[in-house]
């Protein structure tokens, strides 16, 4: 057996089913024993390895188990480091293999040599560059392990060609090596208590749950929690089915440019708990005043969480899982029925909106007639942009791993890809993505993955001829100058996805034809589909906290008098 | 927040790209480091680097979370001189006239230190101690000539049964 096929046979053993690809010189021994092995493993031929990185990814988020990314040395390499940092930000499982030139060529700059170890080190959890053959097995368990063990994240592995080719005796599950490794599980007892003794105190407390308590899988827990207190739940917008946004205690998601309602709850509790949150820069806007008087509780698995950004006044350090339901156990139902009367108050005054304007089609009102055809119950993934916030806003998510969006990294480009590495993890469900015509562009060639595999992904194009978002901030911070923001000479959507053999695509230009076209593209799952939808090109999303600041700032419409420039970042 | 100078000792697994690891956490939020000093310790499956590193003290928690959460690391420890015992080495290299070289030789003699190399018109000087020490001493030598200067940078032990 040569290093190539042990690594394969490792694969087998952590379970992998598919292993998403673009192969080259450096790779080939690699690729060569998926046949030479006969593994069940199933290699998918992407058109771009940034493309392989968001199916991995896509994989990841609805399935909770690593996903397997395959590519060559040098340039296949780099085009990882943007579906790299993605995962990231976002703690998703991944596995990235690279071929590399030959040991003894390695710092010469070899043919299609890069130094990946070095170039990925601050955007992966951890990574490999592999010196002996034998060592094979353990990394590739180790890897696994690290990936999708506490807070996850993705692992970089560099396979020197001579080391994928040599032959050797291999040990197959040997023991790993990691003494400096290791992660919390159970939070400590008399920290838990103490957070139920403050829970007791609290007249307006709120739980925020972040995606810490998706990747725990709490969902069902946390559910049971916020019953038993019967306590208000705003998520992040990666927390997005951590707890049904379909329940009468969901408020939705918080945030720049959240619902707001959660945001008009943030700004009067007097208890916030996150649950698996990082406090996001994107969510507290201004920090020295962001629930400035509110007790501040967190739960993370991560220890260095712990005061990055906002200060707790308790912090416990474990899974969230675990913790919440210990929690549950010494807590029982507050009293606290005005505050949740007000919270419905709240969703009822200052309800998410989907104006129907005649002469004009929004992204909103299909969004929200595409949730309930759905029923809000289909894996979604989205791109980045304006569609973005509106797909957060108006798809409900039910339960975890239903929900896909480059959160941290706002990585455009992200959403098909995902969605089609997502069909791959949910064979028989359809996926959605959702997509501005900016985004879709930057990855559209995978509808060849899409299409060969014949997957029922369905790509809604919601075209506003824009790169919406930042001329949205063009518009309110810049007097209005765009600048690099027109997409003047797309191509026609429709005839793209035609143009694959089994895709289809349709197209929505006016209100009246949204439910129409919409269940036709649902009924078709012989194959992806497009769904253009020439939207009005200039509106905006609402509500909106400017970044940088305090949520007393929140717009619920577009503004009558001239903003000042966002002190926050992005 | 005012810049401070921090120690912090940290023991790692001798694994292929620790130092950058270790390295790249600092640098990212803009510490700059002073002193770093590797080697392996009595077990050679681990290393332990010692790291001397200015920048806000609000950072600093940051760091240390950060870097105690690398795979490769097994712990961090920030130290200061009333928990632990903080040493450095220096080689200096003077450059005299003969007239002067009894003048430096009181001042080797003054602050405990040795020569270990000496020619007609340069010595080298081996100064081991207190960083104050040293800096201290290095003033008083630039008087003469100081023709090279060479300093290993903290090491440090914490005391009694207190982990390094
Ligand atoms: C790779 C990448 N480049 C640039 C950006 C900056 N950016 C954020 S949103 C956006 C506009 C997206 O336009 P589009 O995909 O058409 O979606 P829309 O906002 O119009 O819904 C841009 C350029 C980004 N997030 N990612």
């Amino acid at each position: 057996m040569n290093g190539a096929e042990a690594l394969i046979k490792c694969l087998e053993m952590q379970d992998v089913e598919y292993i998403f690809g673009y192969s080259g010189g450096a790779a080939i021994p690699i690729f060569d024993a998926i046949i030479t092995t006969k593994t069940k493993i199933k290699m998918i031929l992407v058109r771009h390895e940034q493309g392989a990185t968001h199916m991995a990814d896509g994989y990841a988020r609805v399935t909770g188990k690593p996903g397997v990314v395959l590519v060559t040395s040098g340039p296949g390499a780099t085009n990882t480091i943007t579906g790299l940092i993605t995962a990231q930000m976002d703690s998703v499982p991944m596995i990235v293999i690279c071929g590399q030139t030959i040991s003894p060529m390695l710092g010469k700059d070899a043919f299609q040599e890069a130094d990946v170890f070095g170039i990925s080190l601050p955007v992966v959890k951890h990574s490999y560059l592999v010196k002996e053959t034998e060592d094979i097995p353990r990394i590739i368990h180790e890897s696994f392990h690290i990936s999708n063990t506490g807070r996850p994240g993705p692992v970089l592995i560099d396979v020197p060609k001579d080391i994928s080719s040599a032959e050797a005796e291999f040990d197959l599950s040997p023991e790993l090596d990691l003494p400096g490794y290791s992660y919390p599980s159970y939070g400590d007892t008399e920290i838990i208590k103490e957070i139920a003794k403050a829970l007791g105190k609290a007249r307006k407390p709120l739980l925020l749950v972040g995606h810490g308590a998706v990747l725990s899988k709490a969902d069902a827990v946390i559910t049971k929690f916020a019953e038993t207190l019967n306590c208000p739940v705003v998520t992040t917008v990666l927390g997005k089915g951590a707890f049904p946004e379909t329940h009468d205690l969901s408020l939705g998601w918080l945030g720049m440019h959240g619902t707001a309602y959660a945001n008009k709850a943030i700004l009067e509790c007097d208890l916030l708990f996150s649950i698996g949150s990082r406090w996001d820069d994107r969510i507290v806007g201004k920090l020295d005043e962001f629930c400035k008087d509110a007790v501040k509780i967190h739960v993370d698995i991560d220890p260095a969480e712990e005061g990055k950004m906002v200060v707790p006044d308790i912090f416990c350090c474990g899974d969230a899982k675990l913790v919440i339901d210990e929690l549950t156990g010494y807590c029982k139902k507050l009293d606290i029925d005005d505050w949740v009367a007000k919270c419905m108050k709240f969703k009822k005054d200052f309800p998410l909106r989907a104006p129907v304007v005649e002469g004009k089609l929004t992204m909103q009102e299909i969004l929200k007639e595409l949730d309930r055809l759905t029923d809000s119950n289909v894996p979604v993934s989205t791109d980045v942009g304006q569609h973005q916030m509106f797909a957060a806003q108006f798809m409900k998510t039910r339960k975890g791993f239903d929900w896909m969006s480059s959160g941290g990294a706002g990585t455009m480009g992200y959403g098909f890809p995902a969605a089609i590495g997502a069909a791959f993890g949910r064979p028989n469900e359809p996926v959605i993505a959702v997509c501005g015509d900016g985004g879709f562009q930057m990855t559209m060639a995978e509808m060849a993955t899409a299409a060969i595999h014949n997957l029922p992904v369905k790509c809604l194009v919601l075209n506003n001829s824009y790169l919406g978002m930042v001329r949205q901030w063009q518009e309110l911070f810049f007097d209005n100058r765009l600048s690099g923001v027109d997409l003047e000479g797309n191509p026609d959507f429709v005839k793209f996805a035609e143009c694959y053999e089994g895709a289809k695509g349709f197209r929505i230009t006016k209100s009246s034809e949204v439910t129409k076209v919409l269940k036709e593209a649902l009924a078709y799952n012989e194959g992806p589909c497009v769904i253009e939808a020439v939207v009005d090109k200039t509106d905006n999303v609402y509500p909106m906290i400017p970044s940088g600041a305090p949520y007393t700032k929140m717009l619920l419409e577009a503004p009558t008098e001239k903003l000042e420039k966002p002190t926050g970042s992005t | 927040m005012t810049d401070k100078n921090h120690t912090i000792s940290i023991f790692v697994v001798n694994k292929p790209g620790v130092l950058m690891r270790v390295a790249q956490v600092f640098s990212r939020r803009c510490y700059n480091i002073d002193s770093l000093v590797v080697s392996s310790g009595f077990d050679d499956r681990f290393a332990r680097m010692t790291i001397t590193a200015q920048g806000d003290a609000g950072n600093l928690d940051q760091i240390k979370k950060q870097l105690s959460k690398l795979v490769d690391v097994m712990h961090c420890i920030e130290h200061d001189d009333s928990n632990s015992i903080i040493k450095e080495m220096a080689l200096i290299k003077v450059g005299f006239k003969l007239t002067q070289r009894a003048e430096i030789l009181q001042i080797v003699e003054h602050f405990a230190c040795k020569t270990v190399d000496m020619t007609n018109n340069s010595m080298v000087i081996q100064a081991t101690g207190d960083s104050a020490k040293l800096d201290a001493m290095i003033e008083l030598l630039r008087d003469y000539k100081i023709i090279e200067l060479v300093r290993t940078g903290k090491v440090l032990m914490a005391r009694g049964d207190s982990e390094t």
